[in-house]
């Protein structure tokens, strides 16, 4: 146990099994980013996955609509300590968009309109747990939390799951992405408190 | 290193307005600390309970101290214990500082156009601080938009600097009542002024936003509107979730 304030009393949130270690849960949805918001048309945008062999796999905003859609129920979790509980999100799972793709890769690079990157195990984007995703709360995604679409990995800490997604690299190393070069922990699980590096 | 959670003595505390406190930290072996930077604070009640939460530095000395400005939220849970009951001589946990984005640093050679809404003025101010304690000799600019005088932070410092100051400029805008005597009634803050008063896009500064969401939001954008380049625009987004992402 720490330094006792005995002045402090607190509100007892993290007795919810659902709260990772050292977060609180907020009502509102923050808005947490270290730039302007970039402004895309959905008829420029795309997706795209490239491989260590020079594939480009891309899909326009009407070919990736065109795709098996999913409505996902989960938590989020940001590094500076908030957590949101029963989000609500709809998009297109990693699994569906990596279907094609061949690679030995162990690594990606998400790459976001407006230069932001981060890095993640291309095992953290599998198995049904990251999608590309275009709705919140039913309604399309605002700009400010990444619309048109945004990479949504809920298990990891929400910086991971990069505002106006562009693509993904696969990469043979865990090179660091941009907040990961900034101070903030490689991998990011929140249930670990991989929170700075 | 910066991520252990290590014990800080509280070495001053100063009200900064009716809402707001200055806390001073000492932290042992406290050392490359940057302006613009956080620290988490670790409260733990006596039953072990404990909350965390992120909070700009406001001074990083050059020695094991650093001060955190804190405003008091409504219905917050840490902020009301940090500006109402925390005392000198109290001790508390942080850890950091952390963050290598919204950072200014001495070696820093490009003019900087800084631009607070409310309590977004701390990290704002560690650079300030940081650059009028160094030998750099680039231009400042700050644009600090206020409710009114009253809700001013670093009030005395500020008017010194922006007076002594050969490499700091200050513009107020006041959105709810002005000081007596200012030449213009309370306005809200809005395009054609603010880049009426920043430093223009030639020769491009650097440029650091920080207040609530929709100040950051929309001044950033104002900024991208107006030709001034994505890249040299840095945003935090202050208040009760704490300063980065």
């Amino acid at each position: 146990m720490g330094i006792i304030s005995s002045g402090f009393h607190g509100r007892r949130q993290n007795g919810n099994p659902a709260l990772p270690p050292g977060q609180y849960e907020t009502g509102g949805f923050p808005v947490l980013t270290a730039g302007p918001a970039p402004r895309i048309p959905i008829e420029d945008w795309e997706f795209f996955i490239t491989t260590e062999a020079g594939q480009r796999h891309a899909w326009s905003w009407d070919a990736f609509m065109a795709l098996p859609q999913m409505d996902i129920d989960t938590d989020i979790h940001c590094v500076t300590s908030w957590s949101k509980l029963g989000t609500s999100w709809r998009g297109v799972s990693l699994d569906t968009l990596f279907e094609n793709v061949e690679t030995s890769c162990g690594f990606t690079m998400a790459h976001s309109y407006g230069g932001y990157t981060t890095n993640l195990p291309l095992p953290d984007l599998l198995g049904g747990r990251a999608w590309v995703a275009w709705e919140f709360d039913g309604e399309p995604l605002e700009r400010a939390h990444g619309g048109p679409a945004r990479l949504l990995v809920p298990h990891l800490y929400f910086w991971k799951s990069a505002k106006w997604i562009n693509g993904i690299e696969l990469t043979q190393d865990d090179d660091p992405g941009f907040w990961e070069s900034n101070g903030y922990h490689t991998h990011g699980d929140p249930w670990r408190e991989e929170r700075y590096s | 290193m910066s991520t252990l959670w290590r014990v800080a003595d509280v070495v001053s505390s100063m009200p900064e307005t009716e809402s707001a406190r200055t806390i001073g930290l000492r932290v042992n072996g406290q050392n490359g600390k940057l302006a613009g930077q956080h620290i988490d604070i670790r409260l733990t009640a006596d039953d072990g309970y404990t909350a965390v939460r992120s909070y700009s530095v406001a001074r990083a000395g050059m020695d094991e101290t650093l001060e955190i400005t804190v405003d008091e939220l409504v219905n917050g849970e840490v902020s009301p214990y940090l500006v109402r009951e925390l005392a000198v001589g109290d001790q508390l946990e942080i850890r950091g500082p952390v963050g290598g984005w919204f950072v200014w640093k001495p070696t820093d050679t490009n003019p900087v156009q800084l631009i607070a809404g409310g309590s977004g003025i701390v990290p704002l101010m560690s650079m300030i601080r940081a650059h009028h304690a160094s030998e750099n000799p680039a231009q400042f600019r700050l644009l600090y938009s206020l409710k009114s005088p009253e809700a001013g932070f670093y009030r005395e410092e500020l008017q010194t600097l922006g007076q002594e100051s050969r490499k700091l400029i200050i513009d107020y805008v006041y959105t709810r009542k002005v000081p007596k005597g200012w030449p213009t009634a309370p306005q809200r803050l809005t395009a054609e002024p603010l880049l009426a008063t920043i430093l223009p896009k030639d020769p491009a500064p650097d440029i650091f936003i920080c207040g609530q969401t929709v100040f950051v939001e929309t001044v950033a954008e104002w900024l991208v509107q107006a030709g001034y380049p994505a890249a040299s625009i840095k945003t935090e987004r202050f208040g009760g979730t704490g300063g980065t992402r």
